[in-house]
């Protein structure tokens, strides 16, 4: 009966197999699947600002570490990370580092009363159709994406960001900022940050 | 025949019904001049809504999926392709995004597995059967020879 032992052996093992693959999928959260984006170029945007009449692109910011944040008015979680954005605002902006607040499925009258009373001072546009959003492959908010000066998205963060998410990976990006390979050679040589200079589109930073 | 020899018949037997699975082709073609109301739907139905997880894009409610919508749409009249939206979303999403697993990689072991199971149940109830069987050569009475399968 050796050959039935063996047979049941493989039929455990098999079971068992099956058993483990079903707890490591039913254990995996969608939050912390890896996003096809990061790694790649972030995906271009031009969108209108909330507060005026202007519009913000992405490419525009090409050759600064930019912060990409979703938001809405209606998220309690927004609500909670408010203040680590409001900190990393301060704390980064004369290092050259740019935040875009994209206003998702929400009302231009919400989020101005939001920001009145929560604070702000990073730029801020709205996503009509919340195209971009898809474009980003965003399944709610809050999301947050880092981009470096090459335009490259070197991490996306689901949830409420945490000052020490904030600090690392603002970290990453003015690392590849000061990296000679991290900004594509430009005319200006060893000076301020790309980014400080650039102002293409002459607008308010 | 020996058991071994049994074993392999039966198997030889099971053996082309992965193969089944090929022939019929329920590949979804799509016709040229569809409406492109159901082309959205089709092509939604087979995305995952990232909200609710559980619901296709196209039985969710929720503005997001209902936003995916119009993309699908959109994408679909400008004149992509269904599968040309889908890796759309799935380089956005990854392939989470699609509510069935690919046919390649590991997400073909979710194909092949229950095909594969089918066959091996198929292969050890044939053993049991042909056991059972009052004519069967593999009767109880017959003791299979150790020499016969040990054999180089």
């Amino acid at each position: 009966m050796n050959g039935s032992k063996w047979g049941s052996a493989l039929a455990v093992l098999v079971v068992v197999s099956l058993l483990a693959l079903l707890g490591f999928g039913l254990t995996r959260d969608a939050d912390t699947l890896a996003s096809p984006l990061v790694g790649g170029t972030a995906p271009d945007f031009e969108l209108p600002k909330l507060d005026d009449d202007g519009m913000v692109s992405l490419s525009d910011l090409r050759g600064s570490p930019v912060v990409v944040n979703f938001w809405a008015s209606w998220c309690l979680a927004c609500i909670q990370e408010h203040p680590v954005l409001i900190d990393a605002w301060r704390t980064y902006r004369d290092q050259g580092v740019k935040m875009v607040g994209i206003v998702y499925q929400d009302t231009r009258e919400n989020a101005r009363r939001y920001l009145r009373e929560r604070g702000g001072g990073w730029t801020q546009v709205t996503d009509p159709g919340t195209r971009v959003a898809i474009d980003f492959g965003v399944y709610g908010v809050p999301e947050t994406f880092f981009i470096d000066p090459r335009g490259i998205i070197t991490h996306k963060h689901i949830g409420p960001v945490t000052d020490e998410i904030m600090h690392r990976e603002i970290g990453v990006l003015l690392a590849a900022a000061r990296s000679p390979t991290g900004v594509e050679p430009a005319a200006s040589s060893a000076g301020p940050p790309a980014g400080l200079t650039k102002a293409p589109s002459g607008g308010t930073s | 025949m020996s058991r071994a020899g049994v074993l392999i018949a039966v198997m030889l037997l099971a053996w082309p019904v992965p193969g089944v699975s090929a022939q019929p082709s329920t590949r979804p073609s799509v016709p040229v001049g569809k409406d492109l109301d159901a082309l959205t739907a089709e092509v939604a139905a087979q995305l995952r809504c990232p909200v609710c997880r559980q619901l296709s894009v196209q039985d969710s409610p929720s503005d997001l999926a209902q936003e995916i919508k119009g993309v699908i749409r959109g994408r679909l009249a400008a004149g992509e392709s269904p599968e040309e939206v889908k890796a759309y979303f799935v380089s956005k999403y990854g392939e989470w995004i699609l509510l069935s697993p690919p046919k390649r990689g590991i997400a073909l072991l979710v194909w092949a597995l229950p095909i594969l199971a089918l066959g091996a149940g198929g292969v050890v109830l044939g053993v049991v059967l042909r056991g059972w069987l009052p004519g069967g050569r593999a009767s109880r009475g017959e003791r299979p020879d150790p020499a016969s399968t040990a054999a180089p």
